[in-house]
């Protein structure tokens, strides 16, 4: 869903940039409240993993593809804050050397694919989180879940930059129905992507999964008793 | 219960995101992504400008000079995996030096 130079329009792609530099600014102090030294190496593995996988696109129905965004896998794996640091760093490395996202268009890319996979993502993940049980698989099934949401969410910001700023004049009715349409079907793939991998951290370290955090004390209570879960 | 320490963790993550990059992207479908399809079919395709960096050495993933298209895009990855976490994992460093320092200065 890389956004290049010339889909937008200047003004809107400058009020983007303005306000990821803004959005990147809170996440910078927001993260610096939360620190902990185990998100120093985290950060970077989800940065890189992120960046790998988005290289993997699927195909999807009529000569389409589709890869992940991201955005939701990093919060719950390092929190919204650390996390929507990570998917900038990784948009920010797209463009700048591998011409993938316009320049003008960093910005807007950091909102869409970034924050708002990071953020309405979490949001949903949180309130899946309050109705399903809480244990380890609801993490799992819920991160699928909102990993969908937040891709679904992204292709609507899209329709709203095309509403304020698109250029080649398509009407706005259809570019709403062809994107989100197709990125209902995108997400499918992101909800997988994204259940496996939370689901193989969940295996391996669940006390490293930020989005499990009020299961630690649980799984150290359980863990002696030999309860099975 | 074993833990895996967090180095080790963080090994393996990586490991698996260098074999991702390298060998599984080279068989990554190259049609159109969503909004490239949305474009196309809507006709504001043509709109796309040029990207400023397209001649850059590993523009579109790929490593200039290498010839086996394979490669280049596996390398490119393993370039994009590396520079990501180096810079994402600097950049939280950064913030947490920052964070010590003026925590020193107050206290």
């Amino acid at each position: 869903m890389h956004i290049p130079d010339g889909f937008i329009s200047a003004p809107v792609s400058l009020i983007g940039g303005v306000v990821a530099a803004g959005l990147i600014v809170v996440s910078v102090r927001k993260a610096a409240a939360t620190l902990d030294d185990r998100q120093i190496p985290l950060a970077g593995l989800v940065a890189a993993f992120i960046f790998a996988v988005q290289m993997l696109n699927f195909p999807v129905v009529g000569g389409t593809s589709g890869h992940l965004l991201g955005g939701l896998l990093a919060a719950v794996l390092v929190g919204p804050w650390v996390g929507s640091l990570a998917m900038s760093v990784v948009f920010i490395v797209q463009a700048l050397v591998f011409a993938d996202g316009g320049l003008t268009a960093l910005g807007l890319n950091i909102i869409l694919m970034g924050y708002t996979t990071c953020f309405v993502g979490y949001g949903i993940f949180l309130l899946i989180r309050k109705v399903l049980p809480r244990n380890k698989s609801s993490v799992v099934a819920a991160s699928a879940i909102a990993a969908w949401g937040g891709v679904v969410a992204a292709s609507s910001v899209f329709t709203f930059y095309y509403a304020i700023g698109g250029t080649g004049g398509a009407p706005l009715g259809t570019v709403a129905v062809a994107m989100i349409g197709v990125h209902m079907l995108i997400g499918i793939g992101e909800a997988v992507i994204t259940g496996l991998t939370v689901g193989a951290v969940m295996a391996t370290r669940p006390d490293l999964v930020y989005g499990a955090r009020d299961l630690r004390p649980a799984l150290t209570l359980a863990a002696p008793a030999g309860t099975a879960s | 219960m074993n833990r895996t320490p967090v180095k080790l963790f963080v090994l393996l993550g990586i490991g698996v995101a260098v074999i991702l990059a390298f060998f599984v992207s080279p068989l990554a479908s190259s049609e159109p992504d969503g909004l490239e399809r949305v474009a196309i079919d809507q006709g504001f395709e043509s709109q796309a400008a040029e990207h400023h960096f397209a001649s850059g050495p590993l523009a579109d993933y790929g490593v200039a000079g290498v010839s086996n298209p394979s490669v280049s895009t596996g390398l490119s990855g393993i370039i994009g995996v590396a520079l990501c976490f180096f810079l994402a994992a600097g950049l939280i460093l950064a913030i947490r030096w920052v964070r010590r320092r003026s925590a020193v200065a107050v206290g």
